[in-house]
């Protein structure tokens, strides 16, 4: 993966299949402290201590239909090699945040990426399922939501195309509003 | 800057071109594998591409949608295009250029774009 959104996207997967009703992603840049936060948390079926404590290890997985899961591991190394770390509450029937923190300006922190492309991809594949992206930067932030578009598009489908391509501006044209204005 | 208002104008569009659609049992169905394998190979740009060219070209009776790994990770992005009545077609190691080939020949000519299928790409590697 050559995106910090890449492993949002596959990351925000897990909580598909744990069947979550919302899914709430966050990613928050503190420059002051040098850090870059992204946060996958649903409310879905959860995971034992165990079943926690397993899921960092590439050959682990609940799958039947091969021996290897990767996606946590992906992220675990992508923290760890900018000086970061990746931390999962999870319980059984009350869902699971998984958190992964970066350093920043680190040289080897991948760049987020396209993260729009990532939110309007999840909504467009799942568009039973609730989302929430939310952006910091500094003390600026916004925050999309699907539960508010689903209530103005009155019965029209998330996964509308022309509907997905408005979630991806609406993202980019956001994100690029905090950053201006965190910067003037 | 987009807002919700600009939302709720591309709702009564949608609305109004959507009067025409009954229901969706009778659509082609664009099944995009995202796991972790077609996520790091490319699937997300693949994925939107699809979505734009369906989009661009007003496709009414085309649904998109993903699927997890379907145990052929070396030929990712793999994409499965089902078109009720027909057998279902699959096309491997996808692009966004042969994505938007793929809704001109195949989703709106009805010519299944033979060399990007997996019988073509698997074939010519014996």
């Amino acid at each position: 993966m050559q995106e910090l959104s890449l492993n949002v996207l596959d990351i925000a997967q897990n909580s598909v299949r744990a069947g979550a009703s919302l899914i709430e992603i966050t990613v928050d840049e503190q420059p002051a402290a040098d850090t870059l936060t992204i946060t996958v948390r649903d409310d879905g079926c959860g995971m034992t201590p165990e079943q926690v404590r397993r899921v960092t290890d590439p050959f682990f997985t609940t799958r039947t239909t091969r021996r290897v899961g990767l996606g946590v591991p992906f992220l675990k190394m992508g923290a760890e090699m900018t000086g970061g770390s990746l931390s999962i509450e999870s319980e059984p029937g009350r869902g699971t945040a998984v958190t992964a923190v970066f350093g920043l300006t680190h040289i080897d922190r991948m760049p987020l990426g396209d993260i729009a492309a990532t939110v309007a991809s999840l909504v467009q594949c799942n568009p039973d399922i609730d989302f929430t992206y939310t952006f910091r930067h500094g003390a600026g932030e916004f925050t999309a939501d699907t539960r508010e578009f689903r209530q103005v598009l009155d019965g029209v489908p998330l996964s509308e195309p022309s509907v997905v391509g408005f979630i991806g501006s609406f993202i980019h044209e956001n994100t690029q509003e905090v950053l201006d204005t965190q910067a003037s | 800057m987009k807002s919700l208002a600009e939302l709720q104008a591309l709702r009564d569009k949608v609305k109004t071109n959507m009067g025409i659609r009954a229901d969706d049992s009778g659509n082609t169905r664009v099944v995009v594998g995202m796991a972790t394998c077609g996520i790091a190979a490319g699937a997300r740009p693949v994925l939107q591409a699809f979505t734009e060219e369906v989009a661009k070209k007003n496709l009414q009776n085309v649904t998109i949608a993903q699927t997890g790994c379907i145990g052929i990770c070396q030929y990712e992005p793999v994409v499965e295009v089902f078109e009720p009545g027909k057998e279902k077609v699959t096309y491997v190691k996808m692009t966004p250029e042969k994505a938007s080939q793929i809704v001109q020949k195949h989703l709106i000519n009805g010519q299944v774009v033979q060399e990007y299928t997996i019988g073509a790409v698997a074939g010519s590697k014996l």
